[in-house]
């Protein structure tokens, strides 16, 4: 009938038209925008889903934020984490992946592709951005395998997982052991420009090992995994990317002498750069003393030593290291709640990233608050080469909306993500992402 | 027989280690033994106090003189017991340690004497169950009752533990023995001295406040008491050490090493022995060797820890 199918084309032409016409005021916030150098209250209008201005100069809005008092950055970034689908759905899936994300303040992310399969080729790069579109929340970006079926044996197909979206490419969880597999890697690359991301871990020597190599693991009588072990394959990469002028990331970077040979290269201008986690800038393996085995601290690389923690909080500071990441390692409680030699190794991040770096890192003065969202914001954005990460008229307008004076406390049993293995669970922090918005929606909350 | 003596009084629930324990909670357990030691002389060698509890052997990794020494010493004290030895393969397929342990509590179980090949899990069990747990040695981390049973046995023979000069020999790295003994004989005044290869001592044992040699005949004349610790064969496969024979040559201990030792040196090992690896058969069964009486002395401390930590559940 004709009133039935007017009635359904005003449905489906509702959303668009709202989409279309929307625009949105985000006023009297401090706006800090470290790839434009900004750091100063004023506002910002939003119109079809693009940053339309930044000024002091006040449009009429569908929508008004008012953000007295608090911080408006460019939607934060998270470029390592694992969402666990296809395979695990039981511990997480793209989209409570993408929800966990908008509630910890991230407007994208970059998947990491150890699922099972591995997204090793084109169709299932694009299959992550198929679902990140049905969950419609945060951005999400696929992160291509290195080698096919991330058995370190052959190189995959780089340029169909270009085409299919892949933003960088990653054996994560296991390293290239082979050195020519990742001397190829790294030059085939070159050819999108696109980061070969290494999980750097000499295998021969980690062994068996479950927990950092040193005093803690010698009282508890824990199998080691020493820092050399990161060590070597870090010099090996870098010396690798020397050779083939391709552009190397290292993922979740934990020692001390792991950060020296990354700023050495990064003084020899050698095309590379680097990741660090909230857990190994603020934890040490003195956690898995204190709590008595408590798998939760059970991560690789694992928890490092204090010297570290404090080499690892300088590189951040003086920009050896480059970016933030959660690493977000989603596990089932029946997985993690075992003897801890059997344990899976990995925790979340995602939604307590921002409280305790504001908390530990910003409000201790270890780095800046404008450096978190260097970190957490361009930088990542520049290693992958996305378009995020700034609030520069006609970029999406993805932003994110920070209460530095919220206090709370982080209680997994109230996250998103469907799982509940974060090591900082019980612990108060200052600080959180109170609106969240994506293409100029507000999804938080 | 009273846990109380000069306002002393016992609080630990559960043993999980030596490392959680002060010097006066240890010698309270060695004179709790010597009590005990008492009841295996005489002609009924029990005694009630356990009467009406229920004590678990949880044995998921293999041991004879362990699990047995605690069945006996559980017996003399009238407790029941039972025996559980799951096959680690068994558990991983199927029930998991946490379902299987709060099983055996829903049972009625009093005390849950674990023994496991994870470091930890004594302590995973303490979490999740109600009853008293007592640490059987968990991996390569703690074995409590061997090392209070040979801090007992050298008390015996010696008198007194400070100022003593231990030798623990072999396998450091993988050995639950030696933490217990290092943690315990340290915190009576002892000194002990880790020999062996490089490969199988652990760099951080010296902030244990253990003295490290490579070198056994160097340190041989100085040292009253020589633990020898197991070698695990294969461990050589592992690249540890690259034969037998030269482990055997280089850290065995034999007569003719052992002339030149004090005269009153103990030869102690907690079993089982690979004779003419780590020890020659005439030194086992020697002068020198303790050996024996350490099994002995066994039963007598695992009955004063079942002991010690039903008082800690009674209160």
């Amino acid at each position: 009938m004709a009133w039935q199918l007017e009635w359904q084309f005003c449905i489906w032409l509702k959303p668009l038209l709202a989409n279309n016409m929307t625009t949105l005021l985000i006023k009297n916030g401090r706006v800090i925008d470290p790839a434009n150098k900004i750091d100063k209250v004023t506002n910002i209008f939003i119109q079809d889903g693009k940053i339309k201005s930044v000024g002091s100069q006040i449009s009429k809005a569908d929508r008004t934020l008012d953000t007295k008092g608090l911080i408006v950055t460019p939607g934060l970034i998270d470029m390592h984490v694992h969402l666990r689908e296809p395979g695990k759905e039981d511990e997480e899936t793209i989209t409570s992946g993408v929800s966990a994300a908008i509630n910890g303040g991230f407007t994208s992310v970059a998947c990491m592709p150890n699922t099972d399969p591995a997204i090793d080729n084109e169709a299932l790069a694009e299959f992550v951005y198929l679902q990140a579109k049905r969950a419609g929340k945060s951005n999400v970006f696929a992160i291509g395998a290195v080698t096919k079926g991330r058995k370190g044996e052959e190189i995959s197909e780089m340029g169909q997982l270009y085409r299919g979206g892949a933003v960088g490419f990653s054996d994560d969880g296991e390293s290239i052991k082979n050195s020519e597999v990742m001397r190829r890697a790294l030059e085939y690359s070159r050819m999108f420009n696109k980061p070969i991301i290494n999980h750097c871990e000499d295998t021969d020597l980690v062994r068996d090992g479950v927990m950092n190599e040193g005093y803690i693991s010698t009282v508890l009588g824990l199998s080691g995994i020493p820092a050399v072990a990161e060590e070597i394959m870090v010099y090996r990469d870098i010396t690798l990317a020397k050779l083939t002028q391709g552009r190397l990331h290292i993922a979740h970077i934990t020692t001390k002498k792991s950060v020296e040979l990354v700023r050495r290269a990064k003084e020899e201008s050698i095309n590379v750069t680097a990741e660090v986690t909230p857990h190994h800038l603020i934890l040490t393996d003195d956690y898995i003393r204190t709590s008595n085995f408590d798998t939760n601290y059970k991560v690789n690389p694992p928890l490092r030593t204090k010297t570290d923690v404090q080499a690892l909080r300088e590189a951040l500071k003086d920009g050896a290291i480059d970016a933030i990441v959660s690493d977000h390692a989603p596990h089932s409680e029946e997985e993690k709640d075992v003897e801890f030699n059997i344990a899976p190794f990995g925790m979340i991040g995602m939604e307590s990233l921002l409280g305790v770096i504001l908390t530990e890192l910003v409000l201790k003065k270890v780095i800046t608050l404008n450096r978190m969202i260097e970190a957490l914001t361009v930088k990542p954005a520049q290693i992958l080469g996305i378009p995020k990460g700034t609030l520069s008229v006609g970029a999406d307008a993805d932003i994110t909306v920070i209460d530095l004076n919220k206090n709370w406390e982080i209680d997994p049993s109230t996250f998103k993500s469907k799982s509940r293995n974060c090591p900082f669970a019980g612990w108060k922090v200052k600080g959180k992402a109170v609106h969240t918005i994506v293409k100029g929606q507000v999804i938080l909350p | 027989m009273k846990s109380e003596k000069k306002g002393f009084v016992w609080g630990h629930k559960h043993l999980l280690g030596l490392e959680y324990l002060t010097a006066q909670e240890i010698t309270h357990i060695l004179d709790t033994g010597e009590s005990f030691k008492e009841v295996s002389r005489r002609n009924i060698k029990k005694v009630p106090t356990l009467r009406g509890k229920v004590v678990v052997n949880m044995f998921v990794e293999p041991s004879t003189r362990t699990r047995m020494s605690f069945s006996l010493a559980a017996k003399r004290l009238s407790a029941d017991i039972v025996d559980f030895s799951p096959s680690l393969s068994s558990l991983s397929k199927g029930e998991t340690v946490k379902d299987t342990a709060r099983n055996i509590e829903a049972m009625g179980v009093d005390i849950v004497i674990i023994r496991h090949t994870a470091p930890g899990t004594a302590h995973m069990l303490s979490r999740i169950i109600n009853a008293s747990v007592i640490n059987a040695g968990d991996g390569a981390h703690e074995h409590p009752s061997q090392g209070l049973l040979d801090i007992f046995t050298i008390r015996q023979k010696k008198g007194e533990i400070k100022g003593l000069k231990v030798a623990v020999v072999g396998d450091i790295l993988h050995s639950r023995v030696a933490r217990s003994n290092i943690w315990g004989l340290t915190k009576l005044g002892a000194e002990v001295i880790a020999v062996g290869p490089p490969t199988l001592i652990p760099e951080h044992i010296r902030d244990l406040g253990v003295r490290v040699s490579y070198d056994l005949d160097a340190v041989i004349p100085e040292i009253d008491v020589i633990n020898i610790l197991r070698i695990q064969l294969e461990r050589q496969r592992s690249k540890f050490f690259p034969t037998v024979r030269e482990y055997a040559r280089l850290f065995g201990i034999n007569s003719e090493r052992l002339k030149r030792a004090k005269e009153d040196v103990l030869i102690m090992h907690p079993g089982p022995i690979n004779r003419g690896v780590e020890i020659t058969p005439d030194v086992a069964d020697g002068k020198h060797s303790v050996i024996l009486e350490q099994v002995a002395n066994g039963l007598a401390i695992r009955m004063a820890i079942l002991y010690l930590v039903k008082t800690a559940i009674s209160e």
